[in-house]
């Protein structure tokens, strides 16, 4: 079982026209729905639900304060490595990008985590480039027994991996995975990753599915908007999200809403996310999953992460550097992208505060703690 | 719109109305409620033959193109169960089985745990089954392991006519799994088996709601009126309810970016 | 001989089979499911399933039920 073929069916069907034949009316009665099929969430995706989006968020607000209460999740990602053997054209990684490479060795990754924690922060989100040669399996186990001294949770957001890496993984503590499919359009897909090991749109497609049967606790998805046409690629990351939540109702499913930002190299977005997209989106999913998690990058500027904070976002990153080595001091290396809420953990916790809600650095503990653990 | 028909164990059916045999004052009657109800699925027990009088056959008053679904009361564990679907089962009149275990004669409410047994056993052995349980997600998944044909929560306790008291929980089931759900057992008036069709579940049997009406045949009627009816209303997607005002201070204002 | 008929010790002839007890009963053999010892016996092979003194013999039939 994989969501491949129902991707492969939904990239056969005529979204567009389906997008563009919905009418304010749909809108309405699916607004009007106790619950939310995927179809009525088709329908508010169109351009025609446009005109409802304050109707949107008032449900969207109301149904997250009912799930969640006033809370927002708090994370910090920790760059291991930015060596990379891919050539997705869009990314700042890329091989054929002249950047300095490097790689923290243990006792950096120990310094690292020490200084994020001093922070306050709980739950790190660890990421590499794509080079298992460099950032093997078995270094990423290391860092993990390294970083669950500092952190109840660790999750990680790397190469796609296999059935028995994951559970790996998960037995020396990592308890939540981030895998991004950047574009559902396997042809565009291809295009975009001409070479290197991540050209295999369905291996890492399935990696989430993975995940989920390793016991990850929290699996987050999501598609890169503004690489292809980004409307299908939201609904069928919201598909994605509903065949993990139904198939592996014991895992939380979470999704990110990434869009294209300038950074180093050439590629230019094929179309622009707006604001008004992304809002739509973001509260599309939330009415559509009541449960689901909803992550938002420093990738946006801080002004906009405040105002859709109550529309149905979950999580949210904060002192962040996207950059390897960029914690404990300044850092040598270029970032994968630019960042736009360059403020402290605690400015942004202030901030959260400001608007009614709690910034919450951990709300769970494992029953059975894994050795060495903090 | 095309044919709107429901698939169970490979069989099209037009009705979603399921009937029972039982609590009839007078089983001669069944034909016609049978007919002016129109369904097409109807259940029936399996008891040891009174040796000391023979009566009425139950199965003379059904007509011939009904789908026969025993059911397996009287069992209270799944051994039983199976036991029973077996000897159904031999009586050659097809593979469909309504599991019903029932060990608590105070509620009769059904034994999940021993149904789903039951239920694996049954469906490997190729039997159509279809489970009659609570309303609970758990045991609906486990039933969609076992292999059922379809999911049969009960609307309320058996024969209490009490309507949808379980509504929340089975519509959680109608979202979630991916079987025929059949709401069974607890129906008692037209306008709650409308209402359960409306909300999406798939069919609905009704039996003691009909037998005892005072004119079973028109109830029957009634009942078949309602099940299309919601079936219906489902389908043509039911236009918004007035929602309430608007916020006073809107949500979304920082997005006028003109 | 003695033998337990749906539950109730009965005496029968010596050498009756299946089909004779139904038939002496008056009961259409169509219309039953038969257990004997706990196993199912065929319809068609009533006539040549001879009881023992000691068996176990279930006659089962459908009735009204919901």
């Amino acid at each position: 079982m994989s969501f491949y073929p129902i991707c492969e069916e939904l990239s056969r069907a005529p979204l567009d026209e389906r997008f563009d034949a919905v009418t304010g009316e749909d809108v309405r009665r699916a607004l009007g729905k106790s619950s939310c099929s995927p179809e009525d969430f088709l329908t508010l995706m169109s351009p025609a639900a446009k005109p409802f989006l304050e109707e949107m968020a008032r449900q969207a607000s109301e149904i997250t304060l009912r799930q969640f209460g006033r809370t927002i999740q708090m994370f910090t990602p920790l760059y291991l490595s930015n060596y990379c053997t891919n050539h997705c054209v869009y990314c700042g990684f890329n091989c054929k990008n002249q950047i300095n490479r490097s790689q923290l060795s243990l006792e950096q990754v120990e310094v690292e985590g020490k200084a994020i924690a001093a922070t306050g922060m709980k739950q790190l989100l660890i990421l590499t480039g794509d080079a298992r040669a460099k950032a093997s399996p078995e270094y990423l186990e290391d860092c993990v027994k390294v970083l669950r001294r500092h952190f109840p949770s660790v999750s990680i957001e790397i190469y796609a991996m296999d059935q028995d890496e994951y559970d790996r993984l998960v037995k020396v503590g990592v308890d939540g995975m981030t895998m991004f499919q950047e574009t559902y359009d396997e042809e565009l897909y291809a295009t975009l990753h001409p070479r290197g090991p991540k050209r295999d749109f369905r291996n890492r497609l399935d990696a989430p599915e993975r995940g989920c049967r390793a016991g990850m606790r929290v699996v987050n998805i999501g598609a890169l908007l503004g690489l292809g046409d980004w409307r299908r690629d939201a609904f069928i990351t919201a598909m994605h999200a509903s065949y993990l939540m139904r198939k592996y109702p014991e895992t939380d499913i979470a999704v990110s809403l990434p869009r294209m930002r300038p950074h180093v190299g050439e590629y230019q977005p094929a179309t622009i996310v707006s604001d008004s997209d992304m809002v739509q989106f973001l509260m599309a999913l939330r009415i559509f999953m009541p449960r689901l998690g909803v992550t938002i990058s420093t990738r946006e500027a801080p002004e906009f992460r405040e105002n859709i904070m109550p529309l149905g976002v979950t999580r949210m990153s904060a002192g962040v550097s996207t950059a390897v080595g960029g914690y404990s001091d300044e850092a040598e290396t270029s970032g994968q992208f630019d960042i736009a809420d360059e403020r402290s953990v605690d400015e942004v916790c202030s901030m959260i505060k400001a608007h009614g809600f709690q910034p919450v650095f951990k709300d769970w503990e494992p029953i059975i703690p894994v050795e060495g653990a903090a | 719109m095309s044919e709107d028909s429901l698939e169970i164990g490979g069989l099209k059916l037009a009705s979603r109305l399921f009937t029972g045999t039982g609590k009839y004052a007078d089983d001669a009657v069944i034909p016609a409620v049978c007919e002016a109800s129109g369904s097409e699925v109807i259940t029936v027990a399996l008891r040891r033959v009174d040796l000391e009088s023979t009566t009425g056959n139950v199965m003379d008053c059904i007509p011939k193109h009904m789908r026969l679904l025993p059911n397996t009361s009287g069992a209270r564990n799944a051994d039983e169960a199976v036991r029973i679907a077996r000897l159904a089962k031999a009586m050659g009149c097809g593979d469909w089985i309504k599991i019903e275990v029932i060990s608590d004669n105070r509620y009769l409410l059904p034994d999940g745990y021993e149904t789903a047994k039951a239920t694996e056993i049954l469906a490997k052995e190729g039997f159509t089954v279809l489970p009659y349980v609570n309303a609970d997600l758990y045991i609906a998944r486990s039933l969609v392991d076992a292999g059922a044909a379809a999911v049969m929560p009960l609307g309320a306790p058996i024969g209490t006519n009490r309507g949808l008291k379980t509504k929340e929980m089975v519509r959680i089931l109608i979202e979630e799994i991916d079987l025929p759900i059949v709401v069974d057992a607890g129906i008692g008036r037209p306008s709650e088996a409308c209402e359960a069709m409306e909300m999406g579940a798939d069919a609905v049997l009704v039996n003691t709601a009909i037998a005892t009406a005072s004119d079973p045949v028109m109830m029957a009627r009634a009942f078949g009126r309602a099940v299309k009816a919601g079936r219906e209303a489902y389908l043509s997607g039911p236009g918004a309810r007035r929602t309430q005002a608007s916020a006073s201070s809107p949500l979304t204002g920082f997005l006028a970016e003109g | 001989m003695q033998i337990v008929l749906n539950g109730s010790e009965t005496e029968l002839a010596d050498g009756i089979t299946v089909l004779g007890l139904l038939e002496s009963r008056d009961i259409s053999a169509e219309a039953v499911v038969v257990e004997l010892n706990r196993e199912i016996v065929p319809a068609d092979a009533f006539g040549e399933t001879t009881l023992n003194d000691g068996d176990h013999l279930e006659v089962l039939r459908f009735v009204g039920g919901g």
